[in-house]
């Protein structure tokens, strides 16, 4: 009994952590990116996967808003485990390349979003500082 | 008694609670969820009593160990009537709120009798392996009435964000619970609970804070993105 719950439990934690993370980023997927964070990160108008690490050391450069702590680590779990599919499943069955190619993406553009938003977060806490 | 590490994950699981009753009263979405914010206040509480417990009787007294177990049973089951709310939230436009309720009630005393059923069996192995297997089922339980929900929200097309995200960190949050519950049946010996469990506590105050913090209550999306599998 044990078994079988912990096998069902699993998949569902599976399944919900990827809708998830998908509704987070579906929420900031609509943002347009500033022309700035365009020009520092490089990404035109579709973001690429192979982007993600380069977007994260950016954001690692950045003061950290703590609210988006727990979003930034969930989205980061769910690339690894996309990389995971990609170098594993996708072998096996090759429509999930492009799907994880996708989803890769996107994680990469909700990455520059939350780029987006430091920057501006940073700049007006030096503007307050200028003023005090 | 538990080390710093313990006592701090404690602390942020307890300020968490607090942080989403303060997000949902600023963004005025505490009357909407109201059974969600009573079952934060409720849980908050519940961990000042288990701190008390805990600073009188200590970490491996039975009187610990029963208050631990027994308001995490009534803890699952008042998340089971914030569940219910969502299942208000997501059928209201179907005026099935009647049936909705009725069900509610049936599960709560089916729950009620099948754990009455369970203790009255095991009352010689309260403190053994009983705990674990009562709250790894209130938890399944939970897990699957959330299931149920989601698929609800798919077929229904539910597009409120706010909601959508409520329910997966519910389900998250039930999902992790069941499967660490029934790894602990599975494996009496192991020691990982400590600090996993109280994490997981925190997952579930974390994503809701940040849902009513965050999240406009009328923002949209389309569900149909967030399924596993193509709609």
């Amino acid at each position: 009994m044990a078994t079988l719950i912990f096998i069902l439990s699993a998949a569902a934690l599976l399944q919900f952590f990827i809708s998830y993370c998908r509704s987070l980023i579906a929420a900031s997927i609509k943002q347009p990116l500033s022309a700035e964070v365009r020009d520092v990160t490089g990404i035109p108008n579709t973001a690429s996967g192979e982007d993600f690490a380069r977007v994260i050391q950016l954001l690692d450069l950045c003061p950290e808003r703590p609210e988006e702590r727990g979003r930034i680590r969930a989205i980061n779990t769910y690339f690894r485990l996309l990389n995971l599919v990609r170098s594993t499943l996708a072998r096996v069955i090759p429509a999930l390349v492009t799907w994880t190619e996708i989803e890769r993406g996107q994680c990469t553009y909700f990455a520059a979003v939350t780029l987006d938003r430091r920057i501006a977060f940073s700049r007006d806490m030096l503007a307050q500082q200028i003023d005090v | 008694m538990p080390g710093s590490i313990g006592y701090t994950i404690w602390f942020l699981g307890s300020l968490l609670e607090v942080c989403v009753v303060v997000s949902a009263l600023a963004k005025h979405s505490f009357r909407r969820y109201l059974f969600l914010n009573i079952y934060m206040l409720f849980s908050f509480l519940i961990s000042l009593g288990r701190y008390y417990v805990l600073s009188h009787f200590g970490l491996r007294s039975s009187e610990y160990k029963y208050f631990y177990f027994y308001s995490d049973a009534v803890l699952t089951i008042f998340l089971y009537l914030a569940l219910i709310t969502l299942y208000l939230h997501v059928f209201d436009e179907m005026k099935v709120e009647k049936y909705v309720r009725l069900a509610a009630v049936l599960l709560l005393v089916g729950t009620a009798l099948f754990s009455y059923a369970v203790v009255e069996q095991s009352s010689n192995k309260m403190l053994t392996g009983f705990f674990f297997e009562l709250s790894q089922n209130l938890y399944f339980v939970g897990l699957v009435l959330t299931y149920v929900l989601w698929g609800a929200i798919l077929k229904l097309r539910e597009t409120r964000t706010q909601l959508i995200q409520l329910v997966l960190s519910l389900g998250i949050y039930f999902s992790a619970f069941a499967a660490t519950f029934a790894l602990g049946n599975m494996f009496p010996n192991l020691q990982f609970f400590t600090y996993v469990v109280p994490v997981f506590g925190c997952l579930l105050p974390l994503a809701w804070a940040y849902a009513f913090w965050r999240l406009a209550p009328d923002a949209r999306m389309v569900p149909a993105r967030l399924a596993v599998v193509p709609r």
